[in-house]
């Protein structure tokens, strides 16, 4: 640009470059402050609280169901190419089975209900649904519609049908961030439920894809752990509640030092088609 | 002012749809990145400047509303934006093969770089699995996108300077 043309300008003008380095210092400065300190979370929290939460909430409504919607068009349309087949055949039989089928799902439901009021009775439980799920494919972390006002906080740990999903790492007024067990680099202090030994369950994105996690650091001595055990949270984590369901260990390696075990646990919880969840609002106690 | 409303309103409906609708229907659990194809189209067609603000604050939301650590993402979609400002005056933007082109560059220097960023320091080193299971198909799925987001908002802003340009010659 000509300096002629420069004098003529009489508004302040900044240049892109000048620009670009003053928001990149922000970005910086504002990243140093979000990750030493917290004092950043709670006013950005309440800004999508009340500007973004909202719409999330209807369009995830609508969205689900209209996911459901098609699902049963799918089913229906495959139910009746099925009938038509077989209608003369097994008209007595299907209704049999359909009716044997109904029970047997009815008393699944209410074996897994059972057990689960069971195992997780004493914590005091609120439920929430997914409105938001995160915008990259390298994360598996989530927004619920429950925040402080329901008396959520930071921490808390969530969990989904028999099983852990994850904990709470922000809150705003009517929304929660929660970061899922499988998230990459995340890690979950757990232990055998059996032999009580304990062992660190990490994310991991490459074996996700497989349905499975990694866990390390398992020291069996006596080799008692097998297959197909259950791993729980463990009594010495300080963020998750003792004795959640994680998932089942679905393969074993003695590592190179001969002293610790590692390999894959299978979660319980079906990340992938996950709606709604179980906030506990117990958090665990601290000395 | 109108082209910055604009942008604005796109941004937001393009974040709560990534996230609500796309996450929901996604495809092989690969969603489109459509906040870079904004970027990267407001980038062509208003230049640097636009490309610097619609990077910042679209990274910004993603921070705000998902991540813990605030700023990262803002950057990261802030320099897309700039280059793409950059390219401005090369292209011409009638024609959508090379800004999808740009688009689809964009998209996957984004991932690379949020790649390197977050997993390589921590140790992951499959990049060619990560490249092929999630940048790459990511990449395909939001050039589709950007087919049908492009046009739409290049003829916005196609609009709104005309507009803009009505307006200045009946002040004159």
């Amino acid at each position: 640009m000509s300096p002629v043309l420069k004098r003529k300008r009489e508004k302040f003008h900044l240049p892109n470059k000048y620009l670009l380095f003053l928001l990149t210092l922000f970005c910086v400065g504002m990243m140093i402050l979000s990750f030493t300190t917290n004092f950043l979370a709670a006013p950005l929290n309440y800004i999508s609280s009340y500007l973004i939460v909202p719409f999330e909430k209807g369009l995830t409504s609508v969205g689900t169901y209209a996911l459901e919607k098609t699902k049963q068009l799918q089913e229906l349309s495959y139910v009746l190419k099925e009938n038509e087949q077989l209608k003369e055949q097994i008209n007595e039989l299907t209704i049999e089975n359909t009716l044997l089928q109904q029970e047997k799902y009815e008393l699944t439901k209410l074996r897994e209900l059972y057990e689960l009021d069971a195992e997780y009775e004493n914590y005091n439980k609120i439920g929430a649904h997914i409105i938001s799920r995160d915008s990259s494919n390298w994360y598996s972390s989530f927004v619920i519609d429950k925040g402080s006002d329901d008396g959520i906080k930071v921490n808390c740990n969530v969990i989904a049908g028999s099983g852990l999903v994850g904990r709470v790492v922000e809150v705003g007024p009517n929304h929660a961030k929660v970061i899922s067990i499988i998230s990459d680099g995340i890690n979950t202090s757990g232990m055998i439920l059996a032999s009580g030994d304990n062992l660190i369950v990490t994310g991991n994105l490459t074996t996700m894809a497989e349905g499975k996690i990694e866990y390390s650091q398992l020291i069996d001595s006596k080799n008692k752990v097998t297959v197909g055990d259950k791993i729980v949270t463990s009594n010495i984590s300080d963020q998750y509640l003792p004795g959640i369901l994680i998932g089942y260990i679905s393969s074993i390696a003695t590592d190179s030092n001969n002293l610790t075990k590692s390999g894959y646990v299978t979660p319980v919880v079906d990340f992938e088609h996950l709606n709604e969840v179980l906030v506990i609002k117990e958090l665990k106690q601290l000395p | 002012m109108k082209k910055a409303i604009f942008a604005g309103i796109i941004l937001f409906c393009c974040y709560i749809l990534q996230t609500t609708l796309f996450a929901l229907f996604n495809i092989g659990g690969i969603r489109p990145n459509l906040l870079i194809i904004v970027t990267a189209s407001l980038g062509f067609l208003g230049g640097q400047k636009t490309g610097i603000y619609t990077g910042f604050f679209s990274g910004l939301l993603i921070d705000i509303c998902l991540r813990t650590v605030y700023g990262a993402n803002a950057l990261l979609y802030m320099y897309v934006g700039y280059s793409c400002g950059c390219l401005k005056k090369v292209l011409y933007p009638k024609d959508i093969k090379l800004p999808l082109l740009f688009i689809a560059g964009s998209d996957l220097a984004y991932n690379i770089l949020f790649y390197f960023l977050n997993f390589l320091f921590r140790g992951r080193f499959e990049f060619l699995y990560y490249f092929r299971h999630i940048i790459l198909p990511e990449v395909v799925y939001t050039s589709i996108m950007a087919c049908i987001l492009y046009p739409f908002i290049h003829f916005i802003m196609m609009r709104i300077e005309v507009s803009e340009k009505k307006g200045e010659q009946t002040i004159d």
